[in-house]
């Protein structure tokens, strides 16, 4: 049985990782969690980011959700805005996309273009 | 939509745009009666009444984004489905309660899905939101408040990986123990 009680441990094991962190990304990625993304399958996809910033123990990149981005048959769809709130806007995400996307986009400041809005207009 | 658990992600985005600081849901399997029952009540802003008659039409929405609006009248077609169906409560600066029911053995009833999974989903989005969720069968009952996690960590942000990863396994627990056998879907 799991208890309210074992949240204490986690407090207390967190409390030292946060004090030791440092790094300062200043990045934000928007999911798009409207009807259309949610039945597009945007919540996978959410949760891949999550998962996926925290094996690279990446903690200053804040997951978020908005509604409807407008281009409901590009769904799922993620905005990555840098600090400076350019904004790059990735389209048919799935969680195997998520994973590119980190490394290339968030760790190593590289868009994945293909992956891109402009791209997919083009096809 | 594929199963309930994402109707209820997409139902408590309506909540969060009406600007609700608390969304509570209700997930109530009564085997003797045969019903499944989802509640989703906020205390956003409300609808007047003029604009609940006519919330269900797909046509009606706030957005602007376009003219169509199918979170609600999605909703209501898998209810139906299942020979259940939907209603909504609202006040103005008060609050709105939608509710579905489901005939629980019907074979087109949606399985209730990954109910842990849209719950983190919303606090990982809107953390500053107190979401409540209540598990209930015929007997017993389990209850999840966000607020009350809070408390507990203290100065940890609930957004922890660690944390949302304990609440994924604390509500799975609560959905075994209170749908397992109950719903077929679910093992008991």
């Amino acid at each position: 049985m799991k208890s309210l009680a074992e949240l204490e441990e986690i407090r207390k094991k967190t409390l030292e990782q946060i004090n030791l962190r440092t790094e300062k990304h200043e990045m934000r990625v928007v999911v798009g969690m409207a009807t259309c993304g949610i039945a597009a399958g945007a919540r996978t996809v959410m949760n891949a980011f999550v998962e996926e910033l925290k094996k690279r123990n990446i903690s200053d990149v804040p997951v978020t959700m908005t509604g409807c981005i407008g281009v409901c048959r590009l769904e799922p769809i993620v905005e990555v805005i840098d600090k400076d709130g350019n904004k790059v806007t990735y389209v048919k995400m799935t969680p195997e996309k998520v994973t590119r996307v980190v490394t290339e986009h968030i760790v190593n400041g590289r868009v994945c273009v293909d992956l891109t809005i402009g791209e997919a207009d083009k096809k | 939509m594929k199963d309930l658990s994402l109707h209820l992600l997409d139902i408590a985005q309506n909540s969060i745009t009406a600007g609700a600081s608390k969304i509570s849901i209700l997930i109530c399997a009564d085997k003797e009666r045969d019903l499944l029952e989802l509640e989703l009540t906020d205390n956003g802003i409300g609808m007047d009444e003029d604009f609940l008659k006519e919330v269900v039409d797909p046509f009606v929405t706030t957005r602007d984004s376009r003219r169509i609006g199918l979170g609600i009248p999605l909703l209501e077609a898998s209810a139906r489905l299942a020979s259940g169906k939907l209603s909504i409560t609202s006040k103005r600066f008060v609050g709105t309660t939608v509710k579905a029911d489901f005939r629980m053995s019907h074979i087109d009833r949606l399985p209730l899905g990954d109910i842990a999974n849209t719950l983190t989903a919303l606090i990982t989005a809107r953390p500053d939101i107190v979401f409540e969720l209540i598990l209930k069968n015929n007997n017993e009952s389990f209850v999840f408040n966000s607020s009350e996690v809070k408390e507990r960590l203290g100065e940890i942000p609930i957004t922890e990986f660690e944390v949302l990863t304990w609440i994924c396994e604390y509500v799975n627990e609560g959905v075994k123990n209170i749908f397992g056998g109950v719903l077929d879907e679910i093992l008991g």
